[in-house]
C-alpha cells in the first residue's frame, strides 16, 4: 500500500519534467528520423515515402563532407584552446593581486555579450580597409587582411571568436573549482617541500578533472551548437569555407526548404552528439575523480 | 500608434456609414532592405489608404529582410494564416508558386482599365513577375546596379572627371590610373570595387548581360551557368583583382561598399541604385552615377522585390488586396516611395508626374537606373531560387578566391543545378 503510494508520488513528481523532455526532446528527435526517409513536401506535391534516398544524397553531398571537416578543425581547435586559456585565466585571477575583480569582470564579459553583437564587434576589427587589425597593421607598414574574405583564413577568423567568447565563460567554472580546493593540501606540499609546478600538477590539476569533464562536454556541445555569429561574420562563405554542420542544416531547412534533407542531416548531427556523449560519460567518467 | 488611430478613425467611419458592409481585414508583410525610412513610408502609404477607403482594415507587418520575410510568409502560411498580402523578393516566384501559395494577378484585372494597368509597367521588372502567361508578382520595391564614380579622383589620375567607363577594357585602363599606391607598394586607392559577399550573382549577372550570357530561361528550369560567355565574363572578374590588379583580391564586402568609397579607398563602385540617397547624403565629394560598362552589350539585372497575392484570402480580402495594390503603384504614391528611398518607379507614368519631374531636374543621377532598364534583364530565378542561387553563388566565390578556374567552377555549379531542376522539367 505504502509502496504504492511512493510510486505514484514519484511519477508525480517526474511527471512535469518529463512532459517537457518528451515534447521538446524525445518526440522531436523521433519525428525529425521518421521525416528523413519522405521527400520534402511542397504545396503542389505532397511527401513521399523515399526511404534511404536522402542518406544517399548526403553521402554524395559534397557541402555536406565540407562543413563535417570544417566542423572537425572548428571542434579541434577550438575546444583545447578555450579550455587551456581558460585555465590559465583561472589560476591568474585566483591570486591575490591588484584590480582582480576588474579583470575577473573584463575575462568574463565576452560571455555577457550576445553572440551576435559580439560577431558585429569582430566583423568591426576584421573588415578590410577599416577594421582594427588593419588600422594598427597599416600604422607599421603592413599590407590589408582580408579574413573573413578568403577561403583559407576565413574558418580561422570564426575560431578566435569563439575562443575568445568560450574561455570567459569556462573560466568562471575552473574560478569555481580553484576555491573549492582545500588550502591545507597545498600547505602540507609546501612543507614537503614541493615547487609550484609540482603542486599544480599533483594536486590543482587532478582535483579539477570533474570540471574539466564539465567544461569539455560544454566545449564539444557548444561546438555543434554555436552558428549565430557565422550569420554575421562570413554567411558561411566564401564557397562554405566556414560553413559548419548546423548551420548548413538552418540553410537548408529555411533558406531551401527542404526540409526532409535538413531532417536527414539533423539526425546525422544527433548521432554524433550521442556517440560523443556516451564516449564522455562512460570512459572518462570513471577516470577523472580523484580517489 | 498613429495606424491605430487611423484604423480606429476609418472603423469608426465605415460603422456609422454603412453599417451593413462587413469590415475586411488584410494582413500585408512588408520587408526592408534599406533602413528605417522605408517602413515609415509604407506605413504612412498604408495608413493613408486605409483613411480614404471606408470598411477596409490593413495591418502592415514590418517582416525584417527578404530573407526573413519569405521565411515568416512560408511559415505562416504552412500553419494556416498566411498574410493576404506580401512584398517578396520577386526571384522568389517560382518558390511560391512551388509551395502553391500565390494567386495570379490575372484573376483580378478583368476590366479593360485592370488590364491596362497591368499592362503599364517597365517589361524589364515584368520578366520577373510573370511566368506561364500570367502575372504573379507587381513591382514595387525594385532596383538595377550602377556604377558610381569619384569626380576628383579622376581628375587627379588625370582622367576626365566627366566620361566613366564606357567599356571593360575601358574600366581596366582608367582603374590602372586610379590604383595608387604608397612607398611600401601598399595600395591606398583601388580602381574599383564590384562586391562579392552574400548575393555576388546579382552584380556579376551585369557582366554575364555585358557579355550577352542569359543565366536563366523564363519557366525557371534551366540555368546556363557553364555557357563559354559566363566563364569569360567570370575570368573577367577574376582578372580585374589577379592580372590586371585594379581591385581588390578576395571577397569584397558588400555593406562595407558605400563607406570604401566615401573614403577614397576606391575610386569606382558598383552597387544598387537604392543606394544612390546614401551617396548623395555622405560622399565628401562630387561623384557621378553611369550605366554598367558595356562589353559585346549594355547590360544589368534588375533586382528587389514585388507585391503577391496569397491564397486562402475570401473573395472580399483578395479584392481589397488587389484594389491596395492598384492604389500604391498609382503615380502619386509611387512618386513619394521613389523619393524616399531611390528605388526605381516601375511604371514610366509615375516619372511622368509633377512631383518626380521635379525631384530628377533637381538630381538627375536618378534617371541612370530607369534609362538603363532598357537594357536590363531577369534577375536570376528558378525553381528551388535559392538552392540554385547559392550553388552559383558558391561556384563565384571559388573562383574569386582563387581555389577553383572560372571554368571549374561554373561547370560544377552547372552540374548541380541541373540535378536540382531535373524535376521541373
Amino acid at each position: 500500500m505504502l509502496q504504492t503510494r511512493s510510486w505514484i508520488h514519484a511519477w508525480l513528481l517526474l511527471f512535469p519534467g518529463l512532459v517537457f523532455l518528451i515534447a521538446f526532446t524525445h518526440l522531436p528527435a523521433l519525428t525529425t528520423l521518421w521525416s528523413s526517409f519522405f521527400t520534402t513536401p511542397r504545396g503542389r506535391r505532397p511527401a513521399k515515402w523515399a526511404g534511404l534516398e536522402n542518406y544517399e544524397t548526403l553521402i554524395a553531398d559534397p557541402v555536406f563532407w565540407k562543413v563535417l571537416w570544417n566542423n572537425a578543425i572548428y571542434a579541434a581547435g577550438t575546444i583545447p584552446l578555450s579550455v587551456v586559456i581558460a585555465l590559465l585565466m583561472a589560476l591568474w585571477v585566483n591570486r591575490q593581486m591588484v584590480g582582480r575583480g576588474f579583470v575577473r569582470m573584463a575575462y568574463f564579459t565576452p560571455t555577457v555579450l550576445p553572440m551576435i553583437a559580439v560577431a558585429n564587434i569582430w566583423m568591426f576589427f576584421y573588415t578590410p580597409g577599416f577594421g582594427l587589425i588593419d588600422q594598427i597593421g597599416g600604422a607599421f607598414g603592413f599590407a590589408q587582411t582580408n579574413i573573413l574574405g578568403s577561403a583559407n583564413s576565413a574558418l580561422w577568423g570564426v575560431m578566435v571568436v569563439t575562443i575568445w567568447k568560450e574561455a570567459g565563460f569556462f573560466m568562471i567554472f575552473y574560478l569555481a573549482a580553484l576555491q573549492t580546493i582545500p588550502t591545507t593540501l597545498v600547505e602540507a606540499a609546501r612543507v614537503e617541500g614541493a615547487g609550484s609546478w609540482t603542486i599544480f600538477r599533483r594536486i590543482t590539476l587532478p582535483l579539477l578533472m570533474p570540471t574539466t569533464l564539465f567544461v569539455s562536454i560544454n566545449a564539444v556541445v557548444n561546438s555543434f551548437r554555436m552558428v549565430d555569429h557565422i550569420f554575421i561574420l562570413t554567411g558561411g562563405g566564401p564557397d562554405n569555407a566556414s560553413s559548419l554542420l548546423l548551420f548548413y542544416i538552418y540553410e537548408v531547412a529555411f533558406r531551401f526548404w527542404d526540409t526532409a534533407y535538413a531532417a536527414t542531416l539533423t539526425v546525422v548531427l544527433l548521432v554524433f552528439l550521442i556517440v560523443l556523449a556516451i564516449g564522455q560519460f562512460f570512459l572518462f567518467d570513471r577516470k577523472v575523480h580523484y580517489r | 500608434m498613429l495606424m491605430t488611430k487611423f484604423k480606429a478613425a476609418a472603423a469608426a467611419l465605415a460603422f456609422a456609414a454603412a453599417p451593413a458592409a462587413a469590415d475586411v481585414d488584410l494582413e500585408f508583410y512588408f520587408p526592408v532592405a534599406v533602413g528605417g525610412a522605408a517602413a515609415d513610408t509604407i506605413e504612412e502609404l498604408t495608413a493613408q489608404y486605409v483613411a480614404e477607403n471606408e470598411g477596409v482594415n490593413i495591418e502592415a507587418i514590418y517582416a525584417g529582410s527578404y530573407q526573413d520575410t519569405v521565411a515568416k510568409a512560408l511559415t505562416a502560411a504552412r500553419g494556416g494564416n498566411a498574410p493576404q498580402l506580401s512584398v517578396i523578393l520577386s526571384v522568389d516566384m517560382f518558390t511560391l508558386l512551388d509551395e502553391d501559395l500565390i494567386l495570379p494577378f490575372d484573376d483580378f484585372a478583368t476590366s479593360a482599365e485592370d488590364k491596362a494597368w497591368l499592362d503599364s509597367f517597365y517589361p524589364a521588372f515584368m520578366e520577373n513577375s510573370q511566368t506561364g502567361g500570367k502575372t504573379y508578382g507587381i513591382p514595387f520595391q525594385r532596383s538595377t546596379p550602377v556604377l558610381y564614380w569619384n569626380k576628383e579622383a579622376f581628375e587627379a589620375a588625370g582622367l576626365d572627371p566627366e566620361t566613366p567607363p564606357a567599356t571593360w577594357d575601358e574600366m581596366v585602363e582608367m582603374g590602372k590610373k586610379l590604383t595608387l599606391k604608397d612607398d611600401a607598394g601598399n595600395v591606398t586607392q583601388w580602381g574599383v570595387r564590384i562586391p562579392s559577399s552574400g548575393f555576388p550573382y546579382w552584380l556579376f549577372q551585369g557582366l554575364t548581360t555585358e557579355n550577352d550570357a542569359i543565366l536563366a530561361n523564363a519557366d525557371g528550369n534551366e540555368v546556363n551557368f557553364d555557357d563559354p560567355k559566363v566563364v569569360e565574363a567570370l575570368d573577367y572578374l577574376v582578372d580585374l583583382s589577379k592580372t590586371h590588379e585594379v581591385m581588390a583580391p578576395g571577397i569584397i564586402e558588400w555593406g562595407a561598399t558605400p563607406k570604401a568609397f566615401f573614403e577614397g579607398q576606391t575610386a569606382m563602385m558598383w552597387t544598387s541604385t537604392g543606394n544612390l540617397t546614401n551617396v548623395r547624403n555622405n560622399a565628401p565629394f562630387d561623384f557621378g552615377v553611369a550605366m554598367l560598362p558595356a562589353n559585346k552589350r549594355r547590360g544589368a539585372p534588375t533586382g528587389g522585390g514585388n507585391f503577391y497575392l496569397f491564397k486562402g484570402a475570401s473573395d472580399a480580402q483578395a479584392k481589397a488586396a488587389f484594389d491596395f495594390v492598384k492604389w500604391i503603384s498609382a503615380p502619386e504614391q509611387s512618386a513619394k516611395w521613389t523619393i524616399a528611398t531611390g528605388y526605381v518607379a516601375p511604371r514610366p507614368e509615375t516619372w511622368e508626374s509633377e512631383a518626380m519631374k521635379a525631384y530628377a531636374a533637381e538630381f538627375p543621377p536618378v534617371l541612370v537606373a530607369r534609362d538603363q532598364l532598357e537594357h536590363a534583364v531577369a534577375e536570376l530565378s528558378t525553381y528551388e531560387n535559392q538552392r540554385v542561387t547559392r550553388i552559383f553563388n558558391d561556384a563565384l566565390a571559388a573562383a574569386i578566391t582563387g581555389q577553383k578556374t572560372a571554368e571549374e567552377a561554373l561547370k560544377e555549379a552547372q552540374a548541380k543545378a541541373d540535378a536540382i531542376l531535373q524535376d521541373y522539367r
